[in-house]
C-alpha cells in the first residue's frame, strides 16, 4: 500500500465513519440478527473500484466480521490441526491490524474441510468482543485486546462437540451471553455472565447434530426468548434462566437458522414454516411452504417479501403474508452465505467470492450488479459504516462507496 | 536434581530462572500472587475473578519479564496456559508499539531449556522469530528431535525443503534425507506426507509399523444396538473377558474370533467376521504387553459409537456417528502396568443406510504423550 493510497483511503475512512454513518454490526446476521441493516446505503454498482481496502488474514476461518465502532473484528485458526485461535482487530478506515490475540485450543479441532475451528461469529456488546471456536474455546477480551475471561467449553464438558464441526454462533441478550453446543454425544446451551464468564444457566438439549445459532426474540408478552431450533424444531426459552417457555415441536432444519422479523418467525422446517409468537400460549402457525426452501444460508425478509436461497444459486422470493412463491432467479453458486440487505438491495457472496447485487423490487428479481473477489467465500458477510464486509480464509475486503453519501 | 517442570511450584520456578535465564532478575510482578491467581483459573469459569484483577498486572510487566511468564506455564493447566499467553502477548505488542525489543538472549536460554513446557517453549521460539527472524532461522535444524512437536514439525519441515531441492539431481540423497524427516515425525499429516514422497521415489514405507497400530485382536458381536441403545446396555463383555464364553448376540450366540487389523490404517473391522450389520455392537480386545509401568495415549480413531476400557478401568466413550475419522482422533492419557494391559473396546454402529454410513471400525494405536509408538512387547 503506498503512501497515496493510505492517504486516500484513511480519508475515505473518516468520511465514512463520520457522525452520519450507519450502526454497528456486532453479531451474526446484524444488529437485529436477520441480515438487514437498518439504515445502511451500499453501492448498487460494484466495480473494482468499490473495494476500500483489504487485509491478510491469517490461517482458516469462515465466521463473519463483526464491526464494532471503529474496528472490526475477525476470527481465524491455524496451525496443525487448526489449534492456534486467533482474534484480529483491525482499523476500520484503513485496515491496518492494530492487535491479535492467539489462543491454544482446549477442546476437539477437527472439522470438515469446507469450513473451519473459526466458524462462528463473534458478538459484541460494544465493550467487548466474545469469541467462540469450533473447539468449544471461548474468549472474552475488550476492544483494545485485554483479556476479561477465557472459558473452556470444550475441555469442561468434553463430549459436547462433532468431527465435522461445530458453527452456531454466539447471542447476547440482556446481558446473558448464549453458547449452543448441540452434537450427538452431548447438546447444551448455557447463558454465561459476559462479565466473568460463568455459566448462569445450562440447559439438556436435543442430543442430536446441529450448526444452527441461536436468535434472541421479544415476544408479545415483552419477555426476551432465546430461540433454539433444531432437528426436534423449534424451542424458546427465557433468556433470564433457560427456562422452557414454548416448543413448536416439527422437524427442523440443523443448519440455516430461524429469521425473526416483523414479529414473525421464519422457520427452516418443512421448507419454510412461519409462526407467530402470541401471549401465553405456543406461536400460531401462519402458513408453510414446501417450495420455498433454503439450503444453508438463512431466510432474508425484506418487507413483504421472503427471500430463500438455495445452495445451487436458486433465490426464491415468497410473498411473507401467505408463502405464496412470487419469482426464482438463478445466481451463480454454489452458496454456503446467507445474503444481506441494505438500501432495498440483496447482497450475494457465493463460494467463488462473486459478490452478486440483486435489486428485488425489479419483476422477477434482477442481479444488477457483480463484483469477483476471486477467492472461497463461505462466510455471510456483514454491514456497517455504509460498507460490506466479505472474509474469506486469507483476505478480508471493506467494500464500500467510492465517495460520501 | 532439577524437578519436572509439571511439578514446580512457582517459587522454583522463579528460583529456576534465576539460573536459567541470567543475569534478569525475577521481578515483583512474576513473584506476585497475581501470578498464581491466573494459574489458578480452572473448569467453569473458577478462579476468573482473582484472574480478571491479576490480567492487566502481569499484562504490565516489562519485556524482560517475558521469559519469566513464559515459565509461569510450565505445569499450568489448559485454561490458565491461554490467560498467561494473552498477557504475555500484551506484553510484546506494547513493547513492539513502543519502538522496544524483545529479549532474544533470555528467551532463547528459555527456550533451549527442554524441561520446560513444550507450548511455553514454541511461543519463546515465536517471540524470538519475531526479534531476530535470522537467529531464529538458525535453531530450526535442532529441533529435529525436540519433545515438542510444534518445534520438532518446523525441523521436519525444513528437511523436506531440503529434500526437495535435491530430488532432480541427487534422488538417492533426497531419499536419505525424507527418510530422517519421517525418522522424526511424529504428527500423522507429516508422516502420510513423507510415506507419500518416499513411495513416488520408489521406496515404500512400512505405515502400520511406522504408526504402531495394535493390529491383534480378539472380536465379539454382534450385540443388540437398536436405536443407539446398545451404547449404554453393559453386555457381558463389559464384565468379564473370557475369550471360551458364548452369549446371547443379535440374531443368535456371539463368541469371541481372532482379527488383524488390516491395510496402511490398522483398521480393526467388524463387517468382515459379522457382515455389513446396522444397529449393533461389537466388542475388541487386545492384550498389551508393556516392559516397564509408563504413562502412555491409547490414541483411537473412529467413526461410530465407541467406548474404552483399559484393564478394566472406563477410560472414556462417545456415541457420535458418522461424522468423519481420522488418525488419533481421540487421545486418553492412560498409566501402563508392567506385565499385560487388556484394552478393551466397544463399537457400536447405528441405523443409518447411506452408502458412506456402512464402517464399523476403529484403528488404535499406543503412544508416548507426544506420539511415538509404544509397541506391545509380544
Amino acid at each position: 500500500m503506498n503512501l497515496l493510497h493510505l492517504h486516500l483511503t484513511g480519508l475515505l475512512g473518516l468520511l465514512l465513519t463520520g457522525p452520519l454513518v450507519a450502526a454497528d454490526w456486532m453479531q451474526f446476521r446484524g444488529p437485529d440478527g436477520n441480515g438487514v441493516s437498518p439504515d445502511a446505503q451500499l453501492p448498487r454498482t460494484l466495480d473494482a473500484q468499490s473495494v476500500v481496502w483489504t487485509a491478510d488474514l491469517p490461517g482458516r476461518g469462515v465466521s463473519s466480521p463483526i464491526v464494532v465502532r471503529d474496528r472490526v473484528f475477525v476470527t481465524s485458526t491455524s496451525g496443525p490441526r487448526n489449534a492456534e485461535l486467533r482474534v484480529l482487530c483491525f482499523g476500520l478506515s484503513d485496515g491496518h491490524l492494530i492487535w491479535e490475540r492467539q489462543f491454544w485450543a482446549t477442546g476437539r479441532t477437527m472439522t470438515h474441510e469446507k469450513i473451519s475451528g473459526a466458524t462462528p461469529t463473534p458478538v459484541s456488546d460494544g465493550q467487548h468482543v466474545f469469541a467462540l471456536f469450533s473447539s468449544n474455546d471461548c474468549a472474552a477480551l475488550d476492544l483494545d485486546g485485554n483479556l476479561l475471561w477465557y472459558r473452556g467449553l470444550g475441555k469442561d464438558y468434553p463430549n459436547a462437540n462433532n468431527s465435522l464441526g461445530m458453527s452456531s454462533s454466539l447471542a447476547l441478550a440482556d446481558g446473558t451471553l448464549i453458547a449452543q453446543v448441540e452434537s450427538q454425544s452431548e447438546s447444551f446451551t448455557a447463558g454465561l455472565d459476559p462479565s466473568t464468564g460463568r455459566n448462569r444457566w445450562r440447559i439438556e438439549r436435543p442430543r442430536t447434530s446441529n450448526w444452527t445459532s441461536p436468535v434472541v426474540f421479544r415476544d408479545p408478552a415483552g419477555r426476551t426468548l432465546v430461540l433454539l431450533l433444531s432437528s426436534n424444531g423449534l424451542a424458546a426459552v427465557d433468556v433470564r434462566d433457560g427456562s422452557p417457555v414454548w416448543s413448536h415441536d416439527d422437524k427442523g432444519s440443523t443448519v440455516p437458522s430461524v429469521t425473526a422479523s416483523g414479529g414473525r418467525l421464519y422457520v427452516p422446517s418443512n421448507g419454510l414454516t412461519v409462526l407467530e409468537p402470541v401471549s401465553g400460549s405456543k406461536p400460531k402457525a401462519v402458513w408453510r411452504s414446501t417450495q420455498l426452501r433454503t439450503g444453508t444460508p438463512s431466510p432474508v425478509v425484506l418487507g413483504d417479501r421472503v427471500f430463500l436461497l438455495n445452495d445451487g444459486g436458486i433465490l426464491s422470493c415468497g410473498d411473507a403474508t401467505d408463502g405464496k412463491r412470487l419469482w426464482q432467479l438463478r445466481l451463480e453458486g454454489p452458496f454456503s452465505a446467507t445474503p444481506v440487505v441494505a438500501g432495498g438491495l440483496l447482497y450475494c457472496v457465493n463460494e467463488k467470492g462473486l459478490v452478486q447485487v440483486v435489486d428485488p423490487a425489479k419483476p422477477e428479481g434482477e442481479r444488477v450488479s457483480t463484483l469477483p473477489l476471486g477467492q472461497t467465500v463461505i462466510a455471510t458477510p456483514s454491514i456497517a459504516s455504509n460498507s460490506l464486509f466479505v472474509r474469506s480464509d486469507g483476505r478480508l475486503w471493506r467494500i464500500g462507496r467510492a465517495s460520501p453519501l | 536434581m532439577i524437578p519436572s517442570p509439571r511439578r514446580l511450584s512457582l517459587g522454583l520456578i522463579s528460583g529456576l530462572l534465576a539460573l536459567t535465564s541470567s543475569p534478569v532478575s525475577v521481578s515483583a510482578v512474576v513473584s506476585s500472587s497475581a501470578l498464581s491467581a491466573l494459574r489458578s483459573v480452572g473448569p467453569e469459569g473458577q478462579g476468573h475473578e482473582a484472574a480478571q484483577k491479576a490480567w492487566p498486572l502481569i499484562a504490565a510487566a516489562p519485556a524482560k519479564d517475558l521469559p519469566q511468564l513464559l515459565a509461569a506455564m510450565d505445569g499450568a493447566n489448559d485454561y490458565a496456559m491461554n490467560w498467561i499467553r494473552t498477557a504475555i502477548e500484551a506484553v510484546v505488542q506494547r513493547e513492539i508499539g513502543s519502538g522496544g525489543t524483545l529479549p532474544a538472549a533470555s528467551l532463547e536460554s528459555f527456550l533451549k531449556d527442554t524441561r520446560h513446557n513444550p507450548r511455553a517453549r514454541r511461543l519463546a521460539f515465536d517471540l524470538i522469530r519475531r526479534a531476530d527472524p535470522r537467529a531464529a532461522d538458525a535453531l530450526v535444524p535442532g529441533f529435529l528431535n525436540d519433545p515438542g512437536n510444534d518445534l520438532r514439525r518446523e525441523a521436519v519441515d525444513r528437511l523436506v525443503s531440503e529434500a526437495g531441492k535435491q530430488v532432480a539431481t541427487d534422488k538417492s540423497a533426497a531419499r536419505a534425507i525424507y527418510r530422517r524427516a519421517l525418522h522424526s515425525a511424529r504428527e500423522a499429516d507429516q508422516i502420510e506426507s513423507l510415506a507419500k514422497t518416499l513411495g513416488d521415489l520408489g521406496e515404500k514405507v512400512d505405515l502400520p509399523q511406522t504408526f504402531g497400530w495394535v493390529t491383534r485382536w480378539r472380536l465379539i458381536g454382534p450385540f443388540d444396538n437398536t436405536g443407539n441403545q446398545g451404547f449404554t446396555q453393559a453386555y457381558p463383555p463389559e464384565t468379564v473377558i473370557d475369550p471360551k464364553a458364548e452369549y446371547p448376540g443379535k440374531g443368535g450366540t456371539v463368541r469371541w474370533v481372532d482379527a488383524e487389523a488390516q491395510g496402511d490404517y490398522g483398521m480393526v473391522d467388524f463387517n468382515k467376521p459379522f457382515g455389513a450389520l446396522k444397529e449393533v455392537a461389537g466388542y475388541a480386545v487386545a492384550e498389551f504387553v508393556s516392559d516397564k509401568a509408563r504413562p502412555a495415549e491409547i490414541r483411537l480413531g473412529c467413526k461410530n459409537g465407541w467406548k474404552v476400557w483399559l484393564n478394566g478401568k472406563f477410560l472414556f466413550g462417545r456415541d457420535e456417528y458418522h461424522t468423519g475419522a481420522e488418525i488419533d482422533q481421540f487421545r486418553l492419557p492412560v498409566q501402563l502396568r508392567a506385565g499385560t494391559n487388556v484394552i478393551l473396546v466397544k463399537c457400536t454402529q447405528n441405523g443409518q443406510v447411506e452408502d458412506w454410513t456402512k464402517e464399523w471400525e476403529f484403528q488404535l494405536r499406543v503412544t508416548n504423550a507426544q506420539g511415538t509408538p509404544i509397541r506391545s512387547s509380544r
